[in-house]
C-alpha cells in the first residue's frame, strides 16, 4: 500500500538562505509522526511546500501513490492536507460553528439562505469527534487558546482532511490542554488520519509519536522508530555539533547592578516583577508563549506604561511609559517583530540606522546630511551588515541583515541595557552566531543585555542567569548553573 | 539585482516628470497658444493653490492618513481674513488671523486622529462640513468683496514680473521639501507612515508627529484661501469646495503612496502640474468643461494604473 504522503527531494530557496535541500519525506496513515529540527532548520518550510503555501523549486510530492502539484492551499485542502498553525486562523468574531464551516455554510432551499440548524449539527458533529465541550454558538474570540486549537481541528475534521499538519500546537497550551490535545491525536491516528507534528519538545516525541524525523539546517537527517532513540541521540542528530560551539559564551566579569526593576505590575499582563541587571551579564527570559515576557519588557523600554512598579538606572528613576526617557537613559529595546515593530518598511537603511539619534545629528535645525551618512557607514561596517549600499530599502535585506540594522539603531544610541526579544527568531544559522558574537562584545563593552528568547538552549547557552515567567509571574531565578531545560520548562509550566 | 532595483526607483522618480513633457510636447503640437510664455506663468498660476494645498496634504499622506477638509478650511480662512479686512482691520493681521483658522482647524484635525482615535476620513470629514457650515454661517451665504491692496497683492500681484501666487508656491514647495528631507520632524513624518508601531518602538512621538502634519495642512490651505481671496478680489462661501479631491490627485499623481511613508513633495508639484496643464490644454482646444472632468479623471486613473504596474 503506498504511504499517505511521500516527498522526495524537496528543495526550497530563498533570498540568502537554502531553506531546503533534497528533503525526502514520508508520513503513513494512523501516524502521528514528529518533525523536529531547531529554529531554522526547515520544518515550517517544509511544511508550507506541503501545505500548498510554498512551491518547491525541486522535488516531487505524492499522495496515496498520486503525483501531485499543490500550487495552493486550496488545492492543499482539497487533497486532505489540513495546516493547524501556530497562529490561528480562526474569525475571532464569528461563532464556534460559523467558524467551523467557514466560506461553505450549508444551505438552505430554494432561496439558498444559510442553514443554521445544519451549521450547528455539522460543527456539533465535528467536535464530539474530537470528544470537545465546545459550545458551537460561543464567539471563536471568548474560548481558551486550547479551545480555539481544538475548533481549528474540527474545521479540518468537517473538510475530511488525511493529513493533519500541527505547527507547535503544545506551545501555548496550558498542561491539561495539552494532555487534551494529546487524546485528540491519539484517536484521530486510530481513525487513519495521518498527523504531522512540528515540535522542539523531547518529551512529546515520546509520549505521543510513532516516527520522528530530523531535520538540520535546511536537509534530513534521518527519519526514526521512536521505540528505537533516545532524548540525547536525538538531541545529538538535531544539533550536530556541541553546545559551547553553537553559542560562543565569552567569560567576562559582572559588574555592579545597572538596571534595578521592582514590583511592575500591568493587570492582566504582568504581576510584581522585579529583577536586577548587572554590568557584563546576560540576563536569559524565559517562559512560554503568552507568560508576558514581552510585555514585561516593553514596559521596561518605555513602549508600555505600567501601572505601578519602578525602574533604575544607577541611581536615577527612570518615568515610566516614555520610550524617549528609556533611550535618553540607555535603556534600548529589540523588538520581537522585526517587521511589525523594528524596521521603518521601505526606507533606507540608512534613515533606519539614524532614526533614533537624528536629533543629536541636527546643525541650525537641520540634519547633517554627511554625519548622517558617516553614521550609517560606520554601522554598517562594525555590524557587517550586507547590504548593497547604505541607501538600499530594508525591505530587501536578509532577516539577519534587517535585524543588525535594528540592532545598529540602538548602538547608534550607546545604550547601557539592551533588551532583545526574540533576536534571533527566524535568521539562519550564520547570522544568529554573528548576533551571539555581537552579544558577547558587547557585554565586555560593560553593556548589560536582557534576552528574552523562546529557543530554551539560545538562553541557557549564552544567559549568566535565567529569569522564568509563567502567567505575568517570575517563578524561577536560576544561576547558569542551575539552569537546565527540565528547570527552567518547570518553571515555566508553573510547577 | 542592485542595478535593477536602483533603476526601477529612479523610473518611479522620474515617471511623473516624464508625463509632464510629453502632455507638454502633445499640447504644444495641439495648440500654438501653450508653448508660450504668458499661458506658462498661467498655468503655473493657476496651479500655484491646488500645489500649495497638495504639499500641505503630501504630509498627511505620507503618514498614511488623508485630508478632506482643506477646501472648507480654504473657504473658512478666506472668508475670515475677507471679513476683518473689509471691516478695517488691518490687512497683514487680517491675513494672520486667517493662517491663524487654518492653524487651529488643522490642529482640531489632528487631535481627533491622536487623541481621539478617530480614523483620518471620518475626522476630517467632520471637519470638512464644519468649516464649510461656519463659512456660510460667517458670510450669509454673500461673497466678501473689495479686498485692500495688500491683499490684492497676494493673488494678484507680481515680483519682477512673476506672478506673487507663483513666489509664495516655489516658496511653500522648498520649506517643505527641506522640512520633509532634512530635519528630525518630516523624517518621523516618513517613518511614522512607514510603519507606526515601529516608529513608536523607536521613541518617535508619534502623535506629536502626526498632529502637527494636520497642522501645517490646515496653515498651507489657510494660505491658498489667502491667495484666492487676493486673486478674486473676495471670498466666495462656495471656495474650494472639491479641492481635497485635485490635492489628493496632485499628491498620487506625484508617486506619493496612499499608504504611507513613501513620496515626496517634488512629486506632488509634477502631479499638480500634470493637472494644471490638462486643465489649461483642455481649455485651449475649446473642449467642453463637462468633458473636461471626464478626461481629468481618466488621467489620473491611468497614470496610478501604470504606476501601480510598474511596482
Amino acid at each position: 500500500m503506498p504511504a499517505l504522503v511521500e516527498m522526495r527531494g524537496i528543495s526550497k530557496r530563498f533570498p540568502g538562505v537554502q531553506a531546503l535541500s533534497g528533503v525526502d519525506f514520508t508520513l503513513e496513515a494512523g501516524e502521528i509522526h514528529a518533525l523536529l529540527g531547531e529554529n531554522g532548520a526547515g520544518k515550517s518550510t517544509l511544511m508550507k511546500v506541503l501545505g500548498g503555501i510554498y512551491s518547491p523549486d525541486e522535488g516531487t510530492i505524492r499522495i496515496n501513490g498520486e503525483p501531485v502539484v499543490i500550487p495552493t492551499p486550496a488545492r492543499a485542502t482539497e487533497l486532505g492536507i489540513a495546516f493547524i498553525h501556530q497562529e490561528l486562523n480562526l474569525a475571532r468574531h464569528l461563532t464556534v460553528a460559523e467558524n467551523i464551516c467557514l466560506g461553505r455554510p450549508p444551505r438552505k432551499r430554494p432561496l439558498g439562505l444559510v442553514d443554521w440548524k445544519a451549521m450547528r449539527e455539522t460543527a456539533r458533529r465535528a467536535l464530539d469527534r474530537l470528544g470537545a465541550y465546545v459550545d458551537p454558538d460561543a464567539p471563536v474570540g471568548s474560548l481558551s487558546v486550547g479551545n480555539q486549537q481544538l475548533v481549528e481541528i474540527a474545521r479540518a475534521l468537517s473538510l475530511d482532511a488525511r493529513v493533519l499538519i500541527m505547527d507547535e500546537p503544545t506551545a501555548a497550551l496550558t498542561e491539561a490542554e495539552a494532555a487534551k490535545l494529546a487524546e485528540v491525536a491519539r484517536n484521530l491516528a486510530a481513525d487513519g488520519v495521518g498527523i504531522i507534528y512540528i515540535t522542539h519538545r523531547l518529551e512529546e516525541i515520546f509520549r505521543l509519536c510513532s516516527r520522528v524525523t530530523v531535520l538540520r539546517d535546511g536537509t534530513l537527517v534521518g527519519s526514526y522508530p521512536v521505540s528505537e532513540v533516545t532524548p540525547e541521540l536525538l538531541i545529538a542528530r538535531m544539533v550536530g555539533r556541541q553546545l559551547t560551539e553553537r553559542f560562543p559564551k565569552q567569560k567576562v566579569p559582572i559588574g555592579e547592578p545597572i538596571l534595578e526593576v521592582e514590583g511592575l505590575t500591568l493587570p492582566g499582563k504582568f504581576t510584581d516583577v522585579s529583577f536586577v541587571l548587572r554590568r557584563g551579564e546576560i540576563l536569559g527570559v524565559a517562559g512560554l508563549m503568552g507568560a508576558g515576557r514581552s510585555e514585561v519588557m516593553r514596559a521596561v523600554a518605555g513602549v508600555e506604561r505600567p501601572a505601578s512598579g519602578r525602574i533604575r538606572l544607577g541611581s536615577r528613576e527612570i518615568p515610566l511609559g516614555s520610550v524617549q526617557a528609556a533611550v535618553a537613559h540607555g535603556i534600548v529595546m529589540v523588538p520581537e517583530d522585526r517587521r511589525g515593530q523594528g524596521l521603518l518598511t521601505g526606507r533606507s537603511v540608512r534613515e533606519n540606522l539614524s532614526i533614533a539619534v537624528l536629533e543629536s545629528l541636527v546643525h541650525k535645525g537641520l540634519i547633517r546630511g554627511k554625519a548622517e551618512r558617516a553614521l550609517a557607514d560606520r554601522l554598517i561596517a562594525d555590524l557587517a551588515i550586507r547590504t548593497p549600499g547604505r541607501e538600499q530599502s530594508v525591505s530587501y535585506l536578509s532577516g539577519g541583515n534587517q535585524q543588525k540594522v535594528v540592532l545598529g539603531r540602538w548602538l547608534a544610541t550607546e545604550p547601557q541595557v539592551l533588551i532583545l526579544d526574540e533576536p534571533t527568531r527566524g535568521i539562519d544559522v550564520g547570522a544568529k552566531a554573528e548576533i551571539y558574537r555581537l552579544m558577547g562584545r558587547l557585554v565586555q563593552q560593560g553593556k548589560g543585555i536582557i534576552l528574552v528568547s523562546s529557543d530554551l538552549p539560545e538562553v541557557l547557552g549564552l544567559a549568566d542567569r535565567v529569569l522564568v515567567m509563567h502567567q505575568g509571574r517570575v517563578t524561577a531565578e536560576l544561576s547558569r548553573e542551575q539552569a537546565t531545560q527540565e528547570q527552567v520548562m518547570r518553571a515555566a509550566t508553573g510547577r | 539585482m542592485q542595478a535593477k532595483i536602483n533603476w526601477g526607483a529612479r523610473v518611479r522618480q522620474m515617471g511623473p516628470g516624464l508625463a509632464v513633457l510629453v502632455i507638454g510636447a502633445a499640447l504644444s503640437m495641439l495648440s500654438r497658444d501653450f508653448l508660450t510664455a504668458s499661458n506658462l506663468l498661467n498655468v503655473l498660476r493657476q496651479v500655484s493653490i491646488n500645489a500649495i494645498i497638495a504639499c500641505g496634504m503630501t504630509m498627511v499622506i505620507l503618514t498614511a492618513g488623508i485630508d478632506l477638509s482643506v477646501g472648507s478650511v480654504l473657504a473658512l480662512s478666506s472668508a475670515v481674513t475677507a471679513g476683518l479686512a473689509v471691516g478695517g482691520t488691518y490687512p497683514l493681521l487680517a491675513i494672520l488671523a486667517g493662517l491663524g483658522i487654518g492653524a487651529i482647524l488643522g490642529l482640531f484635525n489632528g487631535l481627533l486622529v491622536t487623541r481621539g482615535g478617530v480614523p483620518p476620513f471620518v475626522a476630517t470629514l467632520g471637519t470638512m462640513a464644519i468649516a464649510r457650515g461656519l463659512t456660510l454661517v460667517y458670510t450669509g451665504g454673500r461673497p466678501i468683496s473689495k479686498m485692500p491692496a495688500m491683499i490684492r497683492s497676494t493673488g494678484a500681484g507680481y515680483i519682477t514680473g512673476i506672478p506673487v501666487p507663483i513666489v509664495i508656491m516655489a516658496v511653500v514647495v522648498l520649506l517643505v521639501y527641506v522640512f520633509l528631507n532634512h530635519t528630525p520632524y518630516g523624517r518621523f513624518i516618513y517613518a511614522v507612515g512607514s510603519n507606526p508601531e515601529a516608529a513608536r518602538f523607536a521613541g518617535i512621538p508619534v502623535a506629536r508627529v502626526l498632529t502637527l502634519a494636520y497642522l501645517l495642512t490646515g496653515v498651507l490651505s489657510a494660505l491658498a484661501g489667502v491667495i484666492l481671496t487676493g486673486r478674486l478680489n473676495s471670498a466666495q462661501p462656495t471656495a474650494g469646495s472639491g479641492d481635497e479631491m485635485d490635492a489628493i490627485a496632485a499628491v498620487v499623481l506625484g508617486g506619493t503612496s496612499l499608504a504611507g511613508g513613501q513620496g515626496g513633495v517634488l512629486g506632488t508639484v509634477v502631479g499638480a502640474l500634470i493637472i494644471g496643464m490638462l486643465n489649461n490644454g483642455l481649455n485651449l482646444l475649446n473642449v467642453p468643461s463637462f468633458y473636461q472632468q471626464v478626461a481629468k479623471g481618466a488621467v489620473i486613473l491611468v497614470a496610478v494604473l501604470l504606476d501601480r504596474r510598474r511596482r
